[in-house]
């Protein structure tokens, strides 16, 4: 059953074609309006879709007349703190959830899964009188201790699938061998299991890089904003909208979770289809 | 001092002994994850129950009123513009998400050249922070200097400008199609990885016995791949229905509160307004969906199993 040249083409080549350009489109946009300079975004008699006057006066602006370095280091802050915290506490628990399979793992990973699926809508309101109640408003460490909360189920999730792939002899030979438990665990699961993890680390870092709606509700003052709040709130004041500064900070403070991403898109890609998969 | 250590040696030996039992060392391996999750999940979850219930304003701790916040809530009709907005943002969107991502991984499911590179392009949108990939549609759907209403004008589709954002209609579609953009590789890759493990001498077998290749869809890819469509399509109602940052970056619920979702909604009337009792209750009327999802996903993984 070979494809005839035309065959393949509307089979393949043009629907893959739309949906690129479709998925793409935007950030093309982002990147064409963060070069334009403010006269050629507002006038309508030059094609909009080339820039015909390139310029980097958006750049400046972004970095030296907004804080933005502060914005992207709170988001990095936030973002590597609450990944370090989310991956080792659902190392321990995915590995006793999935290995040691004690009296009540079953129903614990169901919850912990559960928990992954309530929207941080649900959550927002109760949990601001928490961190209001802590002391904790305003401060970037309210996001520290409340990302986990999406982050760890998630994370469990994940790991539990990994743990499930190593052969169970292993551990047992090992314990024939007089290792405990924890030797096992560290000395034998974990090197196994470091794709697993990795790919763990680097879900949680791009899910608490991108989260908005607890970073929104509970930072108000401008140099404990994390990126994607900062330029939504103070790059548009009152009805003026800075759109190529905007533009620019947007594309920029998408380059970290992009790297993240370009270097490990395989274990991206098996952390997604292996969290569905379980 | 001899019989201190020693004390301390056996001491430490029975506790290296309680590692050993799979029941103890379970529980303590679990127990910071759970912790977390019981201080800032579950108590948060049953405090919004009762913050319904309740008048409180931020920063003073309200009195028990009953059901009068729903009560007032089911009596006003912007309440029940955003449950109308919010079904339909969610079921509109969720149905255009399948549909396009199951077609995008069916026409990716066949080896050719780039195809690592293709699909970290198509994960783009989902990876990238959704409040920035928003700042760009609300530039594109701008009243007046558009890039969509300029091509259409230019090519001569149309003779006067979108007001994408200005109509409450044109509006609930701009959001409709800023959402769909980004939860299409969702489908996309889940659905792919789903379709790479069917085994293609099924196919083979098929054609032989002279199956065409609508038959061959509907007798082998559909039935093998709705397990995992449910799951996926779960998990991405309830992320849609829960929606928050598109809407809120994008219109803010505008023009007139005819885009607001309960996620929106709640946040306008407990953070900026200070209303916590009020927005709790609204957005527990999340719940109901939430618990439907939950239960058909138990059900599905269950078969799984």
């Amino acid at each position: 059953m070979r494809e005839s040249f035309w065959q393949k083409i509307l089979k393949f080549y043009l629907p893959l074609a739309l949906f690129i350009i479709f998925l793409l489109f935007p950030f093309y946009w982002m990147f064409n309006t963060s070069l334009k300079p403010m006269k050629e975004l507002y006038n309508l008699k030059l094609n909009p879709f080339y820039i015909h006057n390139p310029t980097l006066a958006n750049v400046k602006t972004l970095l030296f007349e907004t804080i933005f370095f502060r914005w992207m280091f709170n988001t990095f802050f936030v973002a590597i703190l609450s990944t370090a915290i989310s991956l080792s506490t659902s190392l321990l628990a995915a590995y006793a959830i999935q290995r040691l399979k004690f009296k009540t793992s079953g129903p614990t990973g169901l919850v912990i899964f559960f928990g992954y699926l309530i929207p941080p809508t649900i959550l927002f309101i109760p949990l601001a009188t928490i961190i209001f109640d802590l002391k904790l408003w305003d401060s970037l460490w309210s996001l520290v201790l409340v990302y986990p909360t999406f982050l760890i189920p998630f994370c469990t999730w994940l790991l539990m699938g990994y743990f499930k792939s190593i052969p169970k002899e292993m551990e047992e030979c090992a314990m024939i061998d007089g290792a405990s438990r924890l030797r096992v665990f560290w000395r034998i699961i974990i090197p196994l299991c470091l794709p697993g993890i990795f790919s763990a680390g680097i879900f949680a870092f791009t899910l608490s890089w991108n989260e908005f709606l607890y970073a929104l509700a509970f930072i108000s003052t401008t140099e404990s904003k994390t990126a994607p709040i900062g330029l939504v709130t103070e790059l548009v004041r009152g009805d003026v909208y800075h759109w190529g500064p905007l533009m620019t900070g947007a594309l920029f403070a998408s380059v970290p979770v992009a790297l993240v991403y370009s270097f490990f898109v395989e274990h991206y890609v098996a952390g997604l289809t292996g969290a569905l998969k379980e | 001092m001899q019989p201190t250590i020693e004390k301390g040696g056996w001491l430490r030996e029975k506790f290296s002994d309680l590692l050993e039992n799979r029941h103890f060392l379970g529980f303590l391996l679990v127990a910071p994850a759970e912790a977390i999750l019981l201080i800032f999940l579950a108590y948060p979850f049953i405090l919004g129950l009762w913050l319904g219930f309740t008048d409180t304003l931020v920063g003073r701790k309200g009195e028990f009123i009953g059901f009068d916040n729903y009560i007032s809530l089911l009596k006003d009709s912007t309440f029940w513009m955003v449950t109308y907005n919010t079904f339909l943002y969610t079921i509109v969107a969720v149905i255009f998400k399948a549909i396009m991502g199951f077609a995008l991984a069916i026409v990716l499911n066949r080896d050719f050249k780039a195809k690592g590179l293709v699909r970290a392009i198509i994960l783009l949108p989902w990876i990238i922070p959704t409040a920035l990939s928003a700042i760009a549609f609300w530039w594109l759907y701008d009243s007046t200097f558009s890039a969509i209403s300029w091509t259409l004008i230019k090519t001569g589709l149309l003779n006067h400008k979108i007001d994408f954002l200005g109509d409450p209609t044109n509006a609930r579609l701009s959001l409709i199609v800023a959402n769909i953009w980004r939860g299409i590789p969702f489908f996309t890759i889940g659905l792919l990885a789903g379709l790479q493990t069917i085994d293609p001498t099924l196919y083979e077998a098929a054609s032989i016995d002279g199956a065409g290749a609508w038959k061959r869809f509907r007798r082998i890819t559909l039935p093998l791949i709705l397990p995992l469509m449910a799951v996926i399509t779960t998990f991405s109602t309830i992320w849609t229905f829960g929606d928050f940052q598109l809407v809120w970056v994008i219109t803010k619920g505008g023009p007139a509160n005819a885009t607001h979702l309960f996620g929106t909604l709640s946040f306008q009337r407990a953070i900026p307004g200070g209303h916590f009792g009020e927005g709790a209750a609204i957005s527990n009327f999340i719940l109901p969906i939430l618990v439907f999802c939950i239960l058909i996903s138990f059900k599905y993984l269950r078969r799984e199993d």
